[in-house]
């Protein structure tokens, strides 16, 4: 019960599945929980451009804690989160976002997998419908049946 | 003088090889029995040449040698022991001569224990086992070569990274190339199966035990990967889709679908040219995994040291291996003849969607992973590809799998019903429902997509041991198949991990404060106190140690010690974390900068279910072993027929 | 069926078109941890009290007294000075000001301007990632040139001169 009442306290309830943070110093946290907590999703969307595949969240790099600083200002400001995303791609590119954006140049990244998944499974499917019907025997043509009632006649 | 034995049983072994790669191919394709008979006598001697080899070098790093180049580099004569040893294969050329190593091992595994294998097979798969072992050997002397002498010897060396100076990653290399190289044995069996242009039940039979005890060693090695991540990185994070990572994900999840697709050319003589192809790229993907992490191509915190040259030719090895048994697969695999019929909705469809579904999840991985590069390449733009990502597509193809898993084992082969099968399963559905329920309700008090998963992997435990109370009905546990009780084990398992994944990734806790000894914070129902922070001497390092003191409500609970160790030699800084388990939830704590005046930087998290990550992981190698002790498997294995399938089971 | 024999082929294809890439990627000599610069051929941002875009191009430069690299450059841009008369604006990020001017004085001073950017706000409008960086901003205020790490002999000769001599 207890461990119950623990995590509902939780101030991280997060929709979706994400690690906790490394670099985050206390006295670069924001006093206001809700905005800390947007701070830190923000964070962890963010990549450390001098790090090797680490988020802002996780670097102890000297940009990274600038980056972290940025992120807070803005949201103290008031900015939205599309803003603040926005204010990082304007000075570092789409490079700087570890959810790489939906574009015509990542067209084949987003969809390649799922499209050729539903090619395969598809492909699959119509040979599985096309060996259904060849093994199936076709009915006989009128001159066969003929043939094959007079053999039969002739045996009987 | 050791070193050098070292180098020339590395040159003999090459001979050897080389030897080992031709004539028991020419002996096959003639029925000359001594010719084939040699690829066992060869196998058996590149063994021992390159067990020779690694103990020369190991040798110099247990006596810290430093007149070879590779010691003075990776060693230090502080270091204690059993880092000296892991420092063997801590670095490039070690880990290569460890490559070198295990797939000796495994040729001479082939040659002892593959005594039910007809003699023409068994010698096409020495001899392509020995034309691996040529590339990798002569990767090694022509541009690795561990045994570089220096002169004039320093007197001590540069010492090994403090990341690797860690128990959990001596064994983490091992166990990885276990896998890697076990499947580079099934691998040997495909381009054997496609040379011979014969692909059957006996086959089937034969590369299963190779590919399972393969497909074990890596779920090991990676799960001991993601373990070392997490208690040494100090945050509680355990896959962070880095290119190293993926790069052992993808041949483990070509190699389950593999293990997988096995079973219906085994059962049912099907699914013949799949199988095939996902032996060939089950091996070519751990490849290419070597290739990504020694070329310099990508960047990732785990990346050995880069070099274009050497990057070059593991690229040409990759192409010729790979591209070779591709090749060899586009021109023979039309010609392997397909047995047993099936309608869509059966037991051989179920496995074809877990084969697609594997793929897919394979080539998510893959694509994500190189995707910057080639658009880099192509375009000049950069764009990153990192968690947010694989998140987003990996796991909903995953849940698809995971909802398919636990209907499988209801359908009949050939032909069966779907719904029938779903009914059968309605107490464990019934069960997932309510626990995802419970779980949103109880800690978010919002419908998650973080209790959906939840639910998905109560739903694999409960359909798995569902499944298995219904085997029990019908036979006894000690008249059931291995095999059927190792996937009942490792099914359950798999289960077992994404509830751990899932709880500690969405739902825990964290704190981060500065901290002064004699202050305490309340957390997670725990009341933690700093007690005092001393300073302490290791064999190589310096560090800061933080003593916490955990009480509850009962009382005084547990003690946590986190550190902060300063490597001299390297002058880097690497964080002992502190955990307390009880298998349900893990109790962590980091030390971060401070001193006396202002403070210590504590982060104290609380991960629940994260041990059950890799507990199920551990189990469902379990799984894995307990299949490959099937006894089936090592008597019994039938002579060749003339192509006439075995009956279903 | 000739259908069937291309699906054969697909795996392999595959492969060559992945290993197309490789090759180009490992005999291009890309360093994969450069990312370049999003500011090239945007408008330059602002700097406090400094006119960029005025007719003529300048230099900005990154630069800190505790940067290796930096040293090493250093002298280029004492020449750019010195023989272009070329404008310089040296920034000094994370420093402090007494280093820093404790540095050039050792050195020599080559920048027009100096200015100090101890928080490191203005490096994050210019979008760096350490020292030291250089961008060649050109007489309308576009940032033409971007280089991450020291500027070389090779960089001066043939990227950064001729744009200074056309005077863009």
């Amino acid at each position: 019960m207890r461990l119950l009442l623990a995590l509902a306290l939780a101030l991280l309830a997060l929709p979706a599945l994400a690690p906790a943070a490394q670099a985050v110093e206390p006295s670069e946290m924001l006093p206001d929980p809700a905005l800390e907590a947007r701070a830190r999703d923000i964070g962890r969307n963010l990549r450390c451009v001098v790090c090797q595949n680490q988020s802002i969240d996780d670097s102890a790099a000297e940009v990274a804690h600038d980056m972290r600083r940025a992120v807070r200002d803005r949201l103290s400001a008031g900015d939205g989160d599309t803003q603040v995303y926005a204010f990082m791609v304007a000075r570092y590119g789409d490079y700087v976002l570890l959810k790489p954006p939906f574009k015509p140049g990542t067209l084949v990244l987003w969809l390649g997998a799922p499209v050729l998944l539903l090619v395969a499974g598809g492909a699959l499917l119509v040979a599985a419908r096309r060996r259904r019907a060849a093994s199936t025997p076709q009915p006989l043509s009128d001159e066969e049946q003929r043939r094959l009632d007079a053999l039969l006649k002739r045996d009987a | 003088m050791v070193p050098e034995l070292g180098q020339y049983a590395l040159i003999l072994a090459l001979a050897v090889a080389l030897v080992q790669g031709t004539l028991p191919l020419v002996g096959a394709a003639k029925g000359d029995v001594r010719l084939m008979a040699l690829g066992r006598t060869a196998a058996l001697t590149q063994a021992l040449l390159v067990i020779l080899a690694f103990g020369a070098l190991t040798q110099a790093y247990v006596t810290s040698d430093f007149s070879v180049a590779n010691v003075v580099a990776n060693s230090h004569s502080a270091k204690p022991l059993i880092y000296k040893l892991s420092g063997v294969w801590g670095n490039h050329e070690g880990s290569m001569l460890l490559w070198a190593l295990i797939l000796a091992l495994f040729g001479a595994a082939v040659a002892i224990f593959g005594t039910n294998l007809p003699d023409s097979l068994r010698a096409r798969v020495l001899a392509i086992q020995a034309l691996i072992g040529v590339g990798f050997l002569a990767f090694l002397l022509f541009t690795s070569n561990p045994f570089e002498r220096v002169f004039p010897a320093p007197p001590d060396g540069n010492g090994l990274n403090p990341l690797l100076q860690d128990p959990g990653l001596a064994f983490h290399p091992p166990l990885l190339y276990l896998g890697y190289v076990g499947f580079s044995v099934t691998y040997a069996f495909a381009i054997a199966a496609l040379l011979e242009g014969r692909v059957d039940v006996a086959w089937a039979r034969w590369v299963r035990p190779w590919t399972l005890a393969a497909w074990c060693f890596l779920t090991l090695g990676i799960a001991l990967g993601s373990w070392w991540a997490y208690y040494i990185l100090g945050w509680g994070g355990f896959w962070f889709w880095d290119p190293v990572e993926n790069a052992s994900l993808m041949p483990w999840l070509a190699g389950t679908a593999l293990l997988h697709s096995a079973i219906v050319v085994e059962k049912r003589d099907a699914l013949k040219s799949w199988t095939v192809l996902l032996a060939v790229l089950a091996f070519s993907l751990s490849l290419l995994g070597t290739f990504l992490v020694r070329s310099g191509v990508l960047t990732s915190v785990h990346a050995f040291a880069q070099d274009p040259a050497r990057g070059m030719f593991i690229l040409g090895f990759l192409l010729l291996v790979t591209g070779g048994g591709l090749a060899l697969y586009a021109w023979r695999a039309p010609k392997i003849e397909s047995g047993g019929l099936y309608q869509p909705i059966s037991r051989e469809g179920a496995l074809i969607l877990n084969n697609l579904l594997l793929c897919t999840l394979a080539a998510t991985v893959l694509l994500g992973t190189l995707y910057p590069l080639f658009l880099d390449l192509l375009t000049g733009t950069k764009v990153s590809v990192g968690p947010p990502f694989f998140n987003a597509t990996f796991v909903p193809i995953s849940l698809a799998l995971f909802a398919a898993l636990c209907v499988g084992p209801y359908l009949g082969w050939k032909r069966a019903e779907l719904w029938p099968a779903l009914v059968r399963l309605r107490a464990a559905f019934a069960v997932a429902v309510i626990a995802a329920i419970v779980a949103s309700v109880a800690i978010d008090g919002r419908a998650t997509l973080a209790a959906l998963c939840l639910g998905f992997g109560v739903w694999l435990i409960a359909g798995s041991l569902l499944e298995f109370a219904g085997r029990l009905r019908r036979s006894r546990l000690g008249t059931m198949p291995r095999a059927a009780i190792g996937m009942t084990i490792a099914h359950t398992a798999l289960g077992v991990v994404v509830l751990g994944a899932v709880a500690t990734a969405a739902w825990h806790l964290e704190l981060i404060q500065t901290m002064k000894p004699g202050d305490s914070v309340k957390f997670a129902g725990f009341e933690i106190s700093l007690k005092q922070v001393q300073s302490l001497n290791g064999p190589n390092y310096v560090a800061e140690r933080a003593i916490l003191a955990v009480a509850s409500d009962g009382g005084p609970y547990t003690t946590l010690t986190p550190e902060r160790r300063l490597f001299t030699v390297q002058k880097r800084q690497v964080a002992e974390t502190s955990i307390h388990t009880n298998i349900v939830r893990d109790l962590y704590a980091a030390l971060g900068e401070g001193d006396a005046e202002k403070g210590w930087t504590i982060r104290l998290y609380y991960n629940p279910l994260a041990p059950l990550i890799w507990l199920g992981a551990a189990l469902c190698a379990l799984g894995g072993f307990v299949s490959l002790s099937d006894r089936r498997l090592r008597i019994g294995a039938p002579k060749r027929s003339r192509g006439v399938p075995q009956p279903a089971e | 069926m000739k259908s069937n024999r291309l699906l054969f082929l697909l795996p392999l294809l595959t492969l060559c078109a992945m290993a197309v890439f490789f090759g180009w990627a490992l005999l291009s000599g890309r360093d994969p941890a450069s990312i370049g610069s999003v500011m090239v051929g945007r408008p330059a941002p602002k700097l406090e009290g400094v006119e960029l875009g005025g007719g003529k191009p300048k230099l900005v430069n990154f630069f800190a007294s505790w940067c290796a690299p930096c040293l090493a450059e250093h002298p280029l841009f004492t020449r750019l000075k010195e023989r272009e008369g070329t404008a310089i604006v040296g920034i000094a990020w994370k420093d402090k000001p007494e280093a820093t001017r404790a540095w050039l004085a050792k050195l020599g001073d080559p920048f027009k301007q100096l200015l100090f950017d101890q928080e490191g706000k203005t490096a994050l409008d210019w979008g760096l990632s350490g020292v030291p960086e250089t961008y060649l901003i050109d007489g309308q205020g576009i940032v033409r040139l971007h280089f991450r790490g020291p500027i070389t002999e090779q960089d001066l000769k043939e990227r950064i001169l001729p744009l200074l001599k056309s005077g863009s």
